[in-house]
């Protein structure tokens, strides 16, 4: 049996938002709904969005699963996350989001909250009128044909999630879960991915050296670049007390952050902020950097 | 969570409290090895005696032709291991499409090795067809190796058919009787089978402790080598406590073959309500078929939801499905039948024992309506001529 969070039993047995979203033929609003998976796959997801024209805004969202306890329960975790935020805001939405409202998903299963991601765009997509066909998603070579998963989906569920294994990337969107001749070259795509990331990321360490050098301010880019780093050094330390943080976005020198988990809820949670990550930004990144978090 | 329903006895059944009492004093007072000169030890070699007997009596055979063995697993590759062994210029096996993983993935093994392997495909019953063992069988066949009856679907083979036709061509005949020991009489005195193996937790000994038949004559050749336990054919210092256990669940089992139309009763009952929810189907022989398992495909919704919804009320069964294991591809059995997706992924298999009652059966159908309409309610799928259901059938399929 799997072991699940309180969380995925709760939205199993009690889902939220099940069902669908008739058409209202309410002014300013319009209905979509956008659908990922297959009956032969074991698991697929139609998701439905009710959307406030003017505002570009998700009023309502609604789903049907076919699919095991995970599906069920990362399907309502999906609508719960997206109501009320827009859609651009949705399309930041990552699996990564749902496995973490949920208190985590086995890794055997975060092909769920991938599916969910997957329909929200497909949603987005089809009510902004791109063709689901010419989805960058679609385009690229077939490497898992028993799973019908493209290299781009592939190269994508690894850089999100910073898989380093074939059998990760089999649990996240199913590829080489088949018969797996595909593996080899689910391999080489891996290998491929972390060279190009180690890459760009020796090609910023050099320009913001340079930058340094020539007494220039960091681009944008670049500051991005040295918090995630110096973000990465302070996780493993809010993680271990069952918290988090992610990069929100920056102003000038103020950056949003998100705490998470226990670090959300936390009584201390200023001090985190000040003592653990301010500091560490501002000893690696600039001197002047404010660290601010957003709810 | 309330008392435990237990419908999964194909998978591991509650050993009998009479094999525990049995057990209790090879785990405490006699604790002397049984190859041991003195008679501290031989009161031991008394005990497996005793067991080996009662083993061979459910078995209809000799005490010598019984071999003790640690589980079905073991069972099945000593008894191909060996087949082969014994006719090394046959380099042709024949099994089936729907054998335990333990059988199957051997003969994968073995076809690296050389071995030119024929897998004999069931129909939508998951029964197979004589005719088509008989097209794949010649002289250059070393093995004829199926289950007796599989323990996703309860479906019986014709063995003693199939081992006919293997004599005729000189292979020897192998058979997983697994689910079978217990549930239906055998004897092995008029038998075409050759090896046959059986696997103490299926009926009601502990886990860790099988055996395997070996007719009298058969060029045997062992797979663990060391000391000359059970007559040189399986090294190892026996697992007394297991053994004794088995012993006793043999002895129980075939007191208790008459009550298996009891048990069968309940299976039927069982079967007819689930079967009157709408959008259902009986995977299996309904004929020939283990009078305790039923397994019923419930459309449009998923076996592992189904199984998490029936845990809530204490009701154990299993699921061919994919996501009730680490694999992503549902039952290879029910693969093997043809059952289309609507039906594969949500095929439930019900296993019932002599222990089962007429009020765990009252649960299951209470409650079993409930579960199939609130996931029903939950699936985008509700027919089988729902479009989109057609049009992704179709283009995942093609693909693969």
């Amino acid at each position: 049996m799997w072991d699940y969070t309180e969380k995925v039993l709760d939205l199993f047995y009690n889902p939220k938002n099940q069902g669908a979203i008739e058409d209202p033929s309410e002014a300013g609003v319009a209905v979509v709904f956008g659908e990922v998976g297959s009956i032969a796959c074991g698991d697929a997801l139609r998701l439905h969005l009710k959307i406030e024209v003017e505002a570009d805004r998700i009023l309502d969202a609604r789903f049907q699963t076919f699919g095991c306890t995970s599906a069920i329960a990362s399907s309502s975790a999906l609508t719960e996350i997206i109501k009320g935020i827009t859609l651009d805001e949705a399309l930041n939405v990552s699996n990564r989001d749902i496995a973490n409202y949920l208190g985590g998903l086995p890794e055997e299963k975060m092909h769920c909250s991938v599916m969910g991601q997957e329909a929200l765009e497909a949603a987005i997509y089809k009510y902004r009128g791109i063709e689901v066909e010419h989805h960058e998603e679609d385009d690229g070579a077939l490497i898992c044909s028993c799973f019908g998963v493209s290299e781009n989906r592939i190269r994508r569920v690894v850089i999100e999630n910073n898989l380093t294994t074939v059998e990760q990337v089999t649990s996240y969107v199913k590829a080489g879960g088949g018969c797996s001749s595909c593996a080899a070259e689910i391999e080489d795509l891996i290998a491929a991915v972390q060279q190009e990331k180690a890459l760009t990321a020796t090609r910023v360490a050099a320009e913001i050296a340079t930058a340094q050098a020539q007494n220039r301010p960091l681009t944008t880019v670049q500051k991005i670049s040295l918090i995630q780093t110096a973000l990465q050094e302070v996780r493993p330390m809010l993680l271990a007390d069952g918290g988090d943080v992610e990069l929100y976005d920056i102003e000038g020198d103020v950056v949003k952050v998100v705490l998470k988990g226990a670090c959300g809820s936390c009584e201390s949670s200023t001090a985190t902020l000040k003592n653990a990550i301010e500091v560490r930004l501002r000893e690696r990144v600039l001197p002047n950097l404010v660290v601010e978090a957003v709810a | 969570m309330s008392a435990v329903i237990y419908l999964d006895n194909n998978a591991t059944t509650q050993v009998d409290p009479e094999v525990v009492a049995a057990i209790l004093p090879y785990l405490t007072q006699y604790y002397g090895n049984p190859s041991s000169m003195h008679s501290f030890g031989g009161q031991v070699g008394k005990a497996l005696k005793q067991a080996r007997n009662q083993v061979a009596s459910l078995l209809g055979a000799e005490e010598s032709e019984i071999i003790f063995t640690s589980c079905g697993t073991e069972g099945n590759n000593t008894a191909i291991r060996a087949a082969i062994a014994a006719q090394p210029d046959r380099k042709h096996l024949i099994t089936t499409q729907v054998e335990h993983a333990c059988v199957l993935n051997l003969f994968k093994q073995l076809e690296k090795q050389g071995y030119t392997v024929t897998y004999l495909s069931v129909n939508r019953k998951g029964q197979l067809d004589l005719m088509e063992l008989e097209a794949a069988i010649t002289g250059s066949t070393a093995l004829v190796s199926t289950m007796y009856a599989n323990n996703e679907t309860g479906t019986v083979f014709p063995v003693e058919q199939a081992g006919a036709i293997a004599k005729e061509y000189g292979a020897t005949f192998h058979v997983d009787a697994v689910q079978v020991a217990g549930k239906l009489p055998l004897n092995m005195k008029t038998s075409t089978i050759d090896l046959m193996t059986i696997s103490g937790h299926k009926l009601h000994a502990p886990k860790g402790v099988g055996a395997l038949f070996v007719r009298r004559g058969f060029r045997f050749r062992p797979l663990l080598v060391g000391g000359h336990q059970e007559r040189g054919r399986r090294a190892g210092t026996e697992n007394v406590a297991g053994i004794v256990g088995l012993g006793k669940a043999a002895e129980l089992a075939q007191l208790h073959l008459a009550d298996v139309a009891t048990e069968k009763k309940l299976r039927d009952r069982l079967e007819k309500g689930l079967l009157a929810i709408s959008d259902t189907e009986l995977n299996g022989d309904r004929k020939n078929r283990l009078p305790n398992t039923t397994n019923i495909g419930f459309k449009y919704i998923e076996g592992e939801a189904i199984l998490l919804s029936l845990d809530q009320y204490g009701i154990c069964a299993s699921s061919g499905s994919a996501c009730t294991s680490g694999s992503l591809e549902p039952s290879h059995v029910l693969r093997a039948m043809g059952l289309p997706y609507t039906i594969l992924h949500g095929s439930i298999r019900f296993s019932l024992s002599r222990n089962t009652t007429e009020s765990d059966i009252d649960l299951v159908l209470e409650v079993m309506p409930g579960i199939v309409e609130r996931l029903r309610a939950l699936s985008p799928f509700n027919n089988d001529q729902a479009e989109w259901l057609q049009d992704r059938e179709e283009a995942v399929v093609g693909a693969r």
